[in-house]
């Protein structure tokens, strides 16, 4: 079982409507549906993930998030996920506005960049970083809008978001005392709850 | 038809003619006092009926879903690259009914039966039957067959309305919607090319108003002229291209021919056939104008014009699916002009307003709106997966 999925479960409620934004092959939704009885749906755009969704029993829909979300009602469901793709999309600010439209409360998973290996890695070999978290180059990655914990919190701050609660831990989602101690440099993952700030 | 049959087929099958004596009032208001279903089944229903499935056919479809009749039977029934042991709706499984609607020309009761209070046949003074009548009619087999609840209704194009019809109408009796290259109702666009289709049928000198049988005569040529607008408007472009074109790559690459082959290889300068294209939707068109009655297609033509399940919810098709208890997947095909994706993507954005659970597929597939009858990889696969989940929820 993937790690960040404890991390998460504890966020939503149970028999809650969920939205999971690049679902994959539906792990987390068979998990959530099996563990929380939540009611879910994904949307995908890769066949073979697709196919595996189906085989899971959980319904998926073929949709590419850069074209949008036009297609879901405002606050239609009461946890929008997006695990592992922000960095992946056109537009990630206009992605996170739609899911604070969608849902009641958003769940964010992103590889954090100010991590210390990535920073040693441009500073000392002087090249973008690859690791095996990461494995790509940066000609044909598909993350194209990596950010820090830091730029999200200053995001989450200029668009007027409020984090319920965040947490960081290594690309094997593992939390210690030690990642919480300097989360921008330690964390490899970033895992935000958050929800639409009252107007300021 | 070879001398032995494939091991996948359901192999050789017998339709079987239900009875009807229960009036059956229609949404025009009018009431077919009694009436006959033609029916076939493959597979076996299981003890307690949970693993039925049923199979809507489309407009020139009838209950001849898969198999043979005999063993002369040059081409197995339509949707055979779909049902039978080991294919995606997999009889060995499944208890699966497909019957030919009301109205229609394969046995059941439509314009070419007798009226019973006139001793002649129906003709014209057929009702008009809409899809929510064939639904009705479909629940009234149900019943007979003793399947309270199907696994799944299945069905593409106007099948596929009818799966919509039974998820709105019966939603306690539906566990899985299956729609594919489906709209939520007709364009202008769609209505217009059935319009033509009317026009070149009642326009035939032989039509006699819907009276041809008593004239002992049939309105082929209009009928041909229908199925072959029809027919352009089920094939895509690049379909027709690959189907009429010349294999050769220098053309291929160019792109130059656009699948114009010539069918004598040389033009005519005259007005008979002079490309493939032509003598193609002649041989279709002359086809099916000797098998399908004139009536009939006019009929079908309607229950398509007049579908839109939203018109009792002011227009919101999402309060359509306000009741429906079942899981829905729909599947589109890109090249499809007559439905194209979009139009699917209707349904399922009203599906999602109204909180279903909806699995949504857009295969990439050249064959136009045709795919949905063609074995097209990834389409079978997602289908296969599906109905795979399906069975195991019921145990069959």
């Amino acid at each position: 079982m993937r790690a960040d999925l404890d991390i998460i479960r504890n966020w939503i409620a149970p028999g809650s409507r969920v939205l999971d934004l690049g679902c994959g092959d539906g792990s987390l939704l068979r998990y959530l549906q099996d563990n929380l009885q939540t009611i879910g749906t994904g949307l995908e755009i890769d066949e073979t993930k697709i196919n595996a969704c189906l085989a899971k029993g959980i319904s998926v829909i073929q949709q590419d998030l850069n074209k949008g979300l036009q297609n879901f009602e405002s606050q239609s469901f009461d946890t929008v996920l997006l695990t592992q793709t922000l960095q992946a999309v056109h537009f990630p600010d206009l992605l996170v506005e739609e899911m604070l439209r969608i849902g009641k409360n958003c769940i964010v998973t992103f590889p954090n960049f100010g991590n210390w290996r990535a920073r040693l890695h441009l500073a000392v070999k002087g090249r973008m970083p690859v690791s095996e978290y990461i494995p790509y180059e940066w000609y044909n990655t598909p993350n194209i809008h990596f950010c820090t914990v830091r730029d999200f919190d200053v995001f989450c701050h200029d668009k007027n978001i409020n984090v319920i609660s965040r947490t960081v831990v290594d690309y094997k989602h593992r939390d210690s005392w030690f990642i919480r101690a300097a989360p921008n440099l330690l964390s490899e993952i970033a895992i935000y709850h958050f929800s639409r700030a009252p107007a300021r | 038809m070879p001398d032995t049959l494939p091991e996948n087929s359901v192999g050789i099958v017998t339709p079987e003619l239900y009875r009807f004596e229960e009036p059956l009032t229609l949404r025009s208001g009018k009431v077919l006092k009694a009436y006959d279903l033609m029916v076939e089944t493959y597979g076996t229903l299981n003890a307690d009926g949970s693993n039925a499935i049923l199979i809507c056919h489309a407009l020139s479809g009838d209950h001849h879903a898969a198999g043979y009749h005999s063993m002369d039977d040059k081409k197995p029934g339509w949707w055979d690259v779909c049902i039978g042991p080991g294919k995606p709706i997999d009889t060995t499984h499944f208890f699966v009914v497909c019957l030919n609607n009301l109205g229609g020309c394969a046995g059941s009761t439509g314009p070419a039966s007798i009226n019973p209070d006139t001793g002649t046949w129906y003709g014209p003074d057929f009702p008009v039957v809409t899809v929510r009548d064939w639904v009705n009619s479909q629940a009234r087999l149900a019943d007979r067959l003793g399947i309270q609840q199907w696994a799944a209704v299945v069905g593409g194009s106007l099948g596929g309305m009818q799966v919509m019809r039974w998820s709105i109408s019966y939603p306690e009796r539906v566990r899985h919607a299956v729609m594919l290259a489906v709209a939520p109702k007709l364009s202008a666009q769609n209505i217009a090319f059935n319009e033509v289709a009317r026009q070149s049928i009642t326009a035939d000198p032989e039509f006699h108003a819907g009276r041809y049988r008593e004239h002992e005569v049939l309105p082929k040529k209009g009928l041909m002229l229908a199925r072959m607008v029809g027919h352009i408007t089920y094939l895509s472009d690049s379909a027709m291209r690959e189907k009429f074109g010349k294999v050769s790559d220098e053309l291929k690459q160019a792109s130059l021919n656009l699948g114009r082959d010539l069918r004598a290889g040389k033009l005519s300068f005259g007005f008979d056939v002079d490309f493939q294209v032509e003598s193609y939707l002649h041989y279709q068109g002359e086809r099916f104008s000797e098998t399908f009655d004139a009536n009939t297609y006019l009929l079908m033509t309607k229950a398509l014009d007049y579908f839109d399940p939203s018109v009792d919810y002011d227009g919101d098709l999402s309060r359509a699916f306000a009741n429906s208890n079942c899981r829905f997947l729909l599947m589109s095909f890109s090249t499809d002009w007559r439905f194209p994706p979009e139009r699917t993507r209707e349904i399922v954005t009203a599906l999602l307003k109204a909180g279903k659970q909806v699995s949504y597929l857009e295969v990439e597939a050249d064959q136009g709106h045709d795919a949905f009858l063609l074995p097209v990889p990834r389409y079978m696969q997602a289908l296969t997966t599906y109905m795979n989940v399906v069975k195991d929820e019921v145990g069959a």
